[in-house]
């Protein structure tokens, strides 16, 4: 059976730099409902901000297309976001999420994935060439109050 | 996202401020980079004390200026990480590129 979120918010905004502390700050907002702790509002953070700068980077890397933010809550403290771009996609996602992998150039250190993965509790990534991708994270907040225990 | 920067005896101290993305980085890296490379520095200090959030884009900042100043023989410094940072730059591996140090508190 699945279960309803019990709440959820859908957030979409074009794919232009300036708006990684946007999504961010709107994603912490979202995720303040379960009184993170300082922590985990930190991983948050950092984990969207990888999501949405591989949109900007490398799915729409010559152009400006939009970014799909899905927030979701559910029962118990499980926070699921997902990050959706209709950009350039991927041949082969695994080799895109190996550590220090990027075609991003030199500036880019390759932890995107890595960072996504470290700091969230599940991430799952699908991607079609051409078509787009799609990246679903998963975090159990404990929260200060201790509710998702 | 801002930084000062201070050339003391041949280092140069970057104080950077703010939150570090892909977005601030450029910036950043541009204004960093047009000073060391005039003036060389034996080590390059990146000071994250004022640093309120970075990203993977923060670490991609150390490890080009680490081959920047690698350039010239010259070293980068790490220094006054928030604890917050901490778990993203062992992630990296960044002390295995750099030296990273406190240095004295500063006044607020």
């Amino acid at each position: 059976m699945k279960t309803e979120p019990i709440n959820e918010m859908k957030l979409v905004f074009p794919s232009s730099s300036s708006n990684e502390g946007f999504a961010r700050a709107a994603v912490a907002a979202f995720a303040a409902q379960l009184d993170p702790t300082v922590d985990e509002i930190s991983d948050i953070r950092t984990a969207v901000s990888e999501a949405v700068t591989n949109c900007i980077v490398h799915a729409y890397r010559d152009t400006i297309g939009k970014i799909e933010i899905l927030m979701r809550l559910y029962e118990g403290g499980k926070l699921v976001i997902q990050v959706k771009d209709k950009g350039c996609g991927m041949e082969d996602v695994e080799k895109a999420m190996e550590p220090l992998f990027t075609t991003g150039g030199e500036e880019r250190a390759g932890l995107g994935f890595a960072v996504m993965e470290s700091f969230m509790n599940r991430l799952h990534v699908t991607s079609r060439p051409g078509k787009g991708t799609c990246v679903t994270m998963e975090k159990r907040l404990v929260g200060r109050s201790g509710y998702g225990r | 996202m801002a930084v000062q920067l201070q050339l003391k005896q041949g280092e140069l101290i970057a104080l950077l401020e703010g939150e570090i993305d892909h977005h601030s980085a450029r910036e950043l890296r541009e204004e960093i980079d047009s000073t060391a490379s005039r003036t060389r520095p034996h080590t390059l200090t990146l000071d994250f004390s004022r640093v309120q959030f970075m990203d993977s884009s923060g670490v991609g900042l150390i490890m080009g200026r680490y081959r920047l100043a690698s350039e010239w023989g010259g070293q980068v410094c790490v220094a006054n990480l928030p604890e917050r940072l901490e778990k993203l730059v062992s992630l990296a591996g960044i002390r295995e590129l750099c030296t990273v140090v406190r240095t004295e508190e500063e006044e607020k």
